[in-house]
């Protein structure tokens, strides 16, 4: 590893996305438009307050899900990454610039949809900011670790695509959204007690209604981080110097 | 420390199987230092996979693959070997410059390598261009200027002139000659045979096997004929014949 080159790849990143305006503002207006969307159709202040943490939760994630399995598929496909590989870089440095660079722009997202959300839509945050924004970052760093890992298992765009609905939909379904998780089958109560968006859910629900931040909330964010780099540590064994 | 006169190249029975095909079947060769080394072959040979195994990101079967000393793939080599591939790896959604300027960090090349190295393939002009708004051509030859970032010693280039018009394909091998002189290392592939009289060896494949291993002119005078696709031809009626 090594700082320079795990900056330049940010900074390389950053100027790919630079030069993609569109997808820098469907990434940064989507999320915002949506907690919009929501909040007239509730047309309800506690159904909202009850739906906005999570989409807080879900959107982050989501995005950098797709944008890094694309881009990662993308390096791939195009030959880059094979350059990439017979060179000095190290694996953990292409992983760490993609997640620095997205973790950016996961914070513009996040700023321009907290900022409508509790100007605009008055949604009232009980406790202080900053929780809401760790957890939301955290969830953007998973995204950006498990689209790096996905992106090894998919050799075309397509299928990459089609791993976003495989990953995302059991975790929102088992998340405790619909269902609150203890009132789940016991089998899927299990499965929704390994998966790490179950946790982020919880921690951004605690920071949302302005709890103590007591173990409960430490606890689900050590889970999160700890899942981010496990998902980092598989992604950069996927990345092999030496392909068939 | 190795002396100047060990070959920069050495290939020993290298084997290389993708699924179930055997690409190349135990292939022996070695690579002298400060000259240009065509590899030359029909397309399907096993050019690029030869390439692969040198710059040690191709996974072998067997065999023995030594660059500069160290075993191939040795983290030691990876600043000393240029590596361009077949297929342009330029980032498209970069500017020229943009895409020099990142890996020349990755290689840890002084900046001013981005000038030198646009400068040396006739791209400055178009430096400020995307990548994807680039000709083939000129992206070919960003993607060479890439290899050429942090002055190697070794160069790898898998058919680097290919969609060239004669002008730059003739300006490109003045390059490479340049490069020769000044004591690097080059192996270029290359699936046409005029560009083999530009070589001061070469090294003929086909079918994972190598037909033959010499100087221009010496192939010329083994098999009478001054025409170097012809001598390919030859070559392959002998091999039949044996």
């Amino acid at each position: 590893m090594n700082a320079t080159i795990t900056l330049a790849t940010a900074r390389r990143i950053m100027s790919q996305l630079r030069n993609d305006r569109r997808t820098v503002a469907l990434m940064v207006l989507v999320p915002t438009l949506v907690i919009v969307l929501l909040y007239y159709v509730m047309d309800d202040q506690r159904s909202f307050a009850a739906w906005a943490p999570v989409l807080l939760c879900v959107f982050p994630f989501l995005v950098m899900f797709l944008v890094t399995s694309i881009g990662t598929l993308r390096e791939r496909t195009s030959g880059t990454l094979e350059r990439l590989m017979a060179s000095p870089l190290a694996q953990l440095d292409l992983l760490l610039g993609y997640g620095l660079a997205f973790g950016v722009m996961a914070c513009l997202q996040v700023a321009l949809a907290l900022t409508v959300s509790l100007t605009w839509l008055d949604m009232r945050l009980a406790g202080s900011l900053w929780p809401l924004v760790l957890v939301s970052l955290l969830n953007a760093l998973l995204g950006t670790a498990l689209g790096l890992l996905c992106s090894a298992f998919a050799r075309t765009e397509f299928q990459a695509v089609q791993f976003m609905p495989v990953v995302m939909i059991p975790q929102i379904l088992l998340g405790g959204i619909l269902v609150p998780r203890d009132q789940m089958a016991t089998v899927l109560e299990w499965v929704s007690n390994v998966l790490p968006m179950s946790y982020a859910i919880e921690a951004m629900k605690l920071a949302v209604m302005g709890a103590d931040l007591n173990g409960d909330f430490w606890r689900d964010v050590a889970v999160v981080a700890g899942s981010i780099l496990l998902a980092l540590g598989l992604g950069a064994a996927t990345l092999r110097r030496r392909t068939p | 420390m190795m002396s100047s006169n060990d070959p920069a190249i050495s290939v020993r029975d290298l084997r290389v199987t993708r699924g179930a095909r055997e690409v190349l079947h135990g292939v022996s060769f070695q690579v002298p230092r400060g000259q240009i080394t065509g590899l030359l072959g029909p397309s399907g040979c096993g050019k690029t996979t030869l390439i692969r195994a040198i710059v040690g990101v191709q996974i072998v079967a067997g065999g023995q693959v030594t660059v500069l000393g160290e075993p191939a793939g040795s983290p030691d080599l990876r600043r000393t070997i240029g590596y361009s591939t077949q297929n342009p790896a330029i980032y498209r959604d970069l500017s020229v410059q943009e895409n020099l300027r990142y890996f020349a960090a990755v290689l840890g090349a002084p900046r001013s390598d981005v000038d030198r190295v646009l400068e040396e393939v006739g791209l400055t002009e178009h430096r400020r261009q995307l990548g994807g708004t680039l000709s083939g051509g000129q992206l070919s030859r960003a993607s060479l200027a890439v290899s050429l970032l942090g002055s190697p010693e070794l160069l790898l280039l898998d058919e680097p002139t290919v969609g060239l018009d004669p002008v730059l394909r003739k300006e490109l091998w003045t390059l490479f000659s340049g490069l020769a002189d000044r004591g690097v290392t080059l192996v270029v592939s290359s699936h046409v045979m005029d560009e083999a009289a530009r070589c001061q060896r070469l090294l003929i494949l086909r079918d994972g096997d190598i037909l033959a291993d010499d100087s221009p002119e010496a192939l010329r005078s083994r098999t009478g004929t001054m025409d170097l696709e012809e001598a390919f031809l030859r070559l392959i009626e002998e091999r039949l014949a044996a």
